[in-house]
């Protein structure tokens, strides 16, 4: 029998001993000097509990959406803390629109919440037409809801496409985009422009839909129920989706409400919650439509509701194009309303309308109003305080998205890293509207 | 899914035959029909409550500094008010310097339907600082922290009154106040200059560099002017 000696030999791989050097093992070998047993010593793990990592999301990246940048603590993949930080794309629109007059100030309404430029010109203009004590005509009244609802699904849309792409999904990114496009020709050819439209004055609208607009809005909504079905047959039921999205960043309905969480974010969360129906503006309560809620308050049921929320539009979209009445859309106040151009030049009374408004532009009485609609993020609110003089003293924008992402802190803590993504997603911020 | 889910509606506490909620049709300027919370806020509340007035049909109490957080708890809580959304936090000058500085709270109570507005007036001269409602509602967090930043109002009891919009080393004042000049209070060229010596690893608060150790990691310079004392952020 071969006599055993013991050498020892430096392995580096096995680990460290708990003075840090690499561990010397022995190892057994027969007087040929080939080795004859050779057992791995058990390694020593570093202790990383309590050890967290520093880790930088944004501002450039795909999966925030615009210019977000969260600071996360982690503990291996946990989130310990989220700090977000926000304002790389602060502009001072409240401030410049202290120094213009209320219709110079829609156009600023367009940039902040851009996937609902339409939307946001329709709620400053009933903030504005509140302020000057203004009634509009009925027509218009249904020609703007037919804006909302339209702005509403494109939003939706972008919404849809985005979070499916950051989820993992590529082809209903392209289902929805095509169908954004076809409400982009839509507003084009009554606009005249897509993304910043500027299309509502305080009093009315800039123009009346052309000559078989409306058989282009029906063809479109028999076309795009068939898609919302596609988009729910890919979707709804996919393994990776409910996998990725079931659980995560849950509120429960008093953390939603308390947080001033609004729109789908805290129906989502089970609080049947919408200014449409509550607080309803524009007529809304005279048409036919349900407000889905969901029940668990995670990123799953805020896409059920969203999904829920484009049918509900084009119920809503069917029942206004059905009862669209005739009339003009712009109030017969010629001092806020410009008169026609031709009567500008050969009346004189249009003529003094006409300068005065340009010149110096509509002056509302001494007031205030907080005029809030239900924009597809939540509750958008415009605040405006007027002194007597024709520009605002202080013009505020209520940013639904702004509120909803301050609860992002709260909602990430104890998800993973990559549920961040999700959860991130499923607020659906437009960083222009939270930047401002 | 649970079948015995009942989701929380608003205007649950409203009684049966209470009118449904309906667009507003010719809202007279003043007189309007006042929220009943005003009527009730002034009972419960009497020296707190300087005036309640209706304009548009929004009904606006201005109430005492002193007392402001006790009136918002109690909306908050009380059974027959229960405002449990807030809308917003935000300010407003005027243009007459003269006039106070308005701290203005929008508040609903989704049970109701009920639309609050509560104002507190800040005489020039007396020190910009409000009682935060954040320990009533945590949607105050990020509102207050914007009010602060645009108009230099301290929010006593705020966990984390940091700027928000604007970058931490901000020093020309708050953009929102009437005597700050619309292109802002420094020179194009002093703007610039100051952009350009931003050192761009100061990106980190010294909260978040705490994490990790981060402040192990950063270069020597760095380190040296930290401990001095320079503050970093965005």
């Amino acid at each position: 029998m071969a006599t055993k000696r013991t050498v020892e030999v430096e392995l580096s791989t096995t680990g460290l001993d708990s003075q840090g050097r690499p561990q010397r093992v022995p190892l057994m070998v027969d007087d040929g000097g080939s080795p004859v047993a050779l057992e791995a010593p058990p390694a020593i793990e570093p202790d990383l509990a309590g050890d967290h990592m520093l880790i930088n999301i944004g501002p450039q990246h795909p999966a925030t959406h615009g210019v977000l940048r969260l600071v996360l603590e982690l503990d291996g993949e946990t989130v310990v803390r989220c700090i977000p930080h926000i304002g790389y794309l602060h502009c001072g629109f409240e401030k410049s629109g202290e120094y213009r007059q209320y219709n110079q100030i829609i156009p600023y309404t367009d940039r902040e919440d851009y996937l609902n430029s339409p939307g946001n010109n329709v709620a400053f203009a009933l903030g504005a037409e509140r302020l000057f004590g203004i009634e509009i005509t009925e027509r218009c009244k249904v020609l703007r809801v037919i804006l909302c609802e339209l702005s509403r699904i494109i939003s939706h849309l972008v919404w849809l496409g985005t979070t499916c792409i950051d989820i993992g999904a590529f082809t209903p990114f392209l289902w929805s985009f095509e169908k954004r496009e076809k409400i982009y020709e839509l507003f084009e050819a009554w606009i005249g422009a897509r993304l910043t439209t500027t299309f509502t004055r305080v009093g009315g609208m800039g123009a009346d839909i052309p000559d078989g607009w409306l058989v282009g809005l029906r063809g479109f909504l028999t076309d795009f129920p068939k898609t919302i079905d596609e988009i729910d047959r890919v979707v709804t039921r996919n393994g990776i989706w409910v996998g990725r999205t079931i659980g995560l960043g849950v509120m429960s309905p008093e953390e939603a409400v308390n947080h001033g969480l609004s729109g789908p974010m805290v129906r989502a969360s089970g609080v049947a919650y919408d200014v449409r129906k509550d607080f309803p503006y524009l007529d809304y309560e005279t048409y036919d439509f349900d407000v889905p809620v969901g029940t668990n308050g995670d990123v799953y049921d805020r896409y059920l509701v969203r999904m829920e929320e484009l049918r509900q539009s084009v119920r809503i979209l069917e029942q206004a194009a059905a009862r669209l009445p005739e009339g003009p859309i712009n109030v017969k106040d010629h001092r806020v309303i410009l008169p026609p151009k031709s009567k500008a030049t050969s009346d004189m009374e249009s003529m003094i309308h006409h300068f005065k408004q340009v010149m110096e532009g509509p002056r509302p009485p001494l007031g205030e109003a907080y005029v809030a609609v239900e924009s597809p993020k939540g509750e958008k609110g415009y605040y405006m305080v007027s002194d007597g003089t024709s520009k605002p003293v202080r013009w505020r924008i209520r940013p639904p998205a702004f509120v909803n992402l301050s609860a992002i802190s709260k909602m990430v803590e104890g998800h993973l890293l990559s549920d961040v993504i999700a959860i991130n997603a499923s607020i659906d911020i437009v960083m222009g509207e939270i930047d401002r | 899914m649970s079948t015995s889910f009942t989701p929380v509606v608003a205007g649950s506490a409203l009684p049966s035959d209470a009118p449904a909620p309906a667009t507003a049709k010719s809202v007279p300027q003043l007189g309007g029909t006042p929220n009943p919370s005003a009527a009730a806020l002034q009972a419960r509340f009497p020296t707190a409550v300087r005036s309640i007035g209706v304009v548009w049909g929004e009904t606006t109490v201005i109430v005492d500094r002193g007392e402001l957080l006790e009136v918002v708890q109690w909306l908050h809580d009380d059974a027959s008010q229960r405002y449990d959304f807030l809308s917003d936090v935000t300010a407003v000058e005027f243009r007459d310097l003269e006039l106070p500085i308005e701290v203005v709270w929008h508040l609903r109570s989704l049970p109701y339907r009920r639309f609050l507005r509560l104002k507190v007036l800040l005489e020039k001269g007396s020190p910009l600082e409000v009682p935060s409602v954040w320990s009533v509602y945590k949607a105050a967090d990020w509102l207050e922290r914007e009010c602060y930043d645009m108009f230099g109002i301290r929010f006593t009891g705020h966990p984390d009154l940091r700027r928000l919009l604007m970058w931490e080393q901000y020093r020309e004042g708050y953009p929102l106040r009437k005597d700050f000049p619309l292109r802002g209070r420094f020179s194009r060229s002093e703007q610039l200059r100051q952009a350009l010596a931003a050192n761009p690893e100061a990106r980190y608060s010294k909260e978040e560099l705490s994490i990790a150790q981060a402040f192990e990691d950063l270069p020597d310079d760095m380190r040296r002017r930290l401990s001095a004392g320079e503050k970093t952020g965005e």
